[in-house]
């Protein structure tokens, strides 16, 4: 009997805890939350529960009937509160998972060492935003943040509220937003209209099996047009004003390369503006355990989810960004596989219809380079030492590196508390732009051998303790 | 729903259970708690744990992300600043 270890308890993860337990696996789930689910089932605590979550979510029962069957079974344990900060490469076998279970940015956790015979990272994304001027300001948020707020608490980040960047994300946030009874004083999105066509109209037949998929973006269609909500495509914040916090934004249109046309700045007020331009797949633990990652930060898998390395599977986000469809079928066949099973031929099915879709999301919305534009000498790239942009220009220059590593510690840009996961990925394609011909060690800035920052008292105790286990 | 009391730089506030410090902070009208090291103010960007812009101080202990912390009855919150150069 195979036993396997699943880090990450939002959709992807569940489905590989659920997959793995059909093929007879014993299982432990580790999520750093307080519950399951995952960005996409955020949700209200227990303790607050809201007769009408369902209203919040897509696929509101599936979540309950997933979650109570792993809650309810005895050959899964379920470790919330977990906080993966280390993983640990061997020679023939999958790697050692340490973990500090307890508070968020705790002490005295509980440290514990997980020995699995199979793998499967399923943690997620986290978003793109490009830096502006101003969008350091308080009130310039992600807007998965306001997605979290709004489904997690029921608070709203600001009272009119401006939601900008690319992708369809875009329009869920806003229709939280409008739930707990903000004021949307806008969406705008930086794709103008060839690069959306470019994305979703060739070969429509191939649309038909993701058809759900339409609906809800036709739902969130007559949301905005009900609620008289501009929608603009082509167009991006390119500042934010204000001097302790965001007040207005001023919003330009965008060339097809996403250059910003002079003369077209128009300002608009708000006291909040949510900016999400894509995501970024979580990859410390993968990179930590050696997996092959591909050009565009995802970790290369193979047909079954299986990664460079021998016993580690990954699925969902972290495999490319593609929605909680693609997350459940690539969750399903990963613990299917990892347990030594079969992938179920729906869950095959599924993943290569969704594979597709994500590939027109890619083309539709990706960034593009003109961006790069809209950013100042003064503008802040990396949040946590307040580098600006100039100061990374000039770096690059002065120095003539193309080292992204000596750069880091030239300017400081990504060695802040983040450890570069807000500016990494704009950070290497400023540099890569003003430096032909391009880094010598692209993807650097996603290394971070230690996952999460971890307190002094807590790695002495964790090594007074040899309490390695065996998944379970 | 149960109502709950911190304390942040010695001030009273209320909230909910179940809410984040960050998500407190934010319903109690505040935007901005912390300092960088150049004096810029810092609230929430990600609100999932990702950018550590939201930090505070929680019972003594510093660094502690606002946003993916819960709220308990009795905390005492302080705001931080980062060292200078």
């Amino acid at each position: 009997m195979t036993e396997v270890l699943v880090v990450g308890g939002g959709p992807a993860g569940m489905a590989a805890a659920l997959a793995a337990r059909r093929h007879g696996a014993r299982v432990v789930l580790l999520e750093a939350g307080d519950d399951i689910g995952g960005q996409y089932w955020r949700h209200l605590p227990g303790g607050r529960a809201d007769p009408g979550e369902r209203l919040w979510h897509h696929g509101w029962d599936r979540f309950l009937a997933m979650r109570d069957e792993l809650l309810g079974d005895d050959g899964c344990e379920v470790v919330t509160g977990a906080h993966v900060w280390s993983v640990e490469r061997r020679d023939g076998a999958p790697p050692l998972v340490h973990v500090f279970v307890g508070e968020p940015d705790g002490q005295g956790r509980e440290p514990r060492t997980l020995d699995p015979a199979a793998l499967v990272l399923a943690t997620g994304a986290y978003e793109r935003t490009l830096p502006f001027p101003g969008w350091d300001l308080p009130g310039v948020f992600t807007a998965g943040a306001a997605q979290a707020l709004a489904k997690g608490e029921r608070v709203a980040v600001g009272r009119r509220v401006l939601v900008a960047g690319a992708g369809p994300f875009l329009l869920p946030v806003v229709a939280g937003l409008l739930r707990i009874g903000a004021e949307v004083a806008g969406v705008i999105e930086a794709a103008g209209p060839a690069q959306l066509a470019g994305g979703w109209a060739p070969r429509p037949w191939q649309l038909i099996a993701a058809r759900r998929k339409a609906g809800e973006l036709a739902g969130y269609a007559r949301q905005l047009a009900a609620h008289r909500i501009p929608y603009r495509t082509g167009a991006a914040v390119v500042a934010a004003h204000g001097t302790d916090r965001v007040e207005a934004v001023t919003v330009a249109r965008l060339t097809r390369d996403w250059t910003p046309v002079p003369g077209t700045g128009r300002r608009i007020e708000a006291d909040a503006v949510c900016v999400s331009h894509g995501f970024v797949p979580r990859t410390e633990l993968a990179l930590a355990a050696g997996c092959a990652v591909g050009v565009d930060g995802a970790v290369t898998v193979d047909e079954r989810q299986r990664t460079s390395v021998p016993g580690v599977l990954t699925a969902g986000e972290l495999t490319g960004i593609g929605g909680v469809d693609l997350a459940l079928a690539e969750g399903e066949i990963a613990g299917s596989v990892a347990s030594g099973g079969v992938p179920a031929p729906g869950a095959v099915r599924e993943r290569a219809v969704f594979r597709k879709f994500a590939a027109r999301l890619a083309a539709a919305h990706g960034i593009r380079p003109g961006w790069r534009a809209w950013v100042d000498d003064d503008t802040v790239v990396c949040r946590c030492e307040d580098v600006t942009a100039g100061a990374l220009r000039r770096a690059a220059e002065l120095t003539g590196s193309r080292g992204l590593r000596s750069l880091k510690l030239t300017t400081r840009a990504g060695l802040g508390l983040c450890q570069g996961r807000t500016c990494g990925r704009t950070v290497e394609s400023m540099l890569t732009g003003s430096n032909e011909p391009g880094l010598l060690d692209p993807g650097r800035t996603a290394h971070r051998p230690i996952a999460i920052p971890v307190r002094l008292g807590e790695l002495a105790a964790s090594t007074r303790t040899s309490n390695r286990e065996d998944v379970p | 729903m149960t109502g709950i009391h911190i304390e942040v730089d010695g001030e009273r506030i209320a909230g909910l259970a179940g809410q984040s410090i960050a998500g407190l902070l934010l319903a109690d009208g505040r935007v901005a708690w912390r300092r960088t090291r150049t004096g810029r103010p810092r609230g929430v960007f990600c609100g999932i744990g990702a950018c550590f812009d939201c930090l505070v101080t929680v019972n003594g202990l510093r660094d502690v992300r606002a946003c993916q912390r819960r709220a308990v009855d009795g905390d005492k919150v302080d705001l931080q600043e980062d060292d200078r150069d």
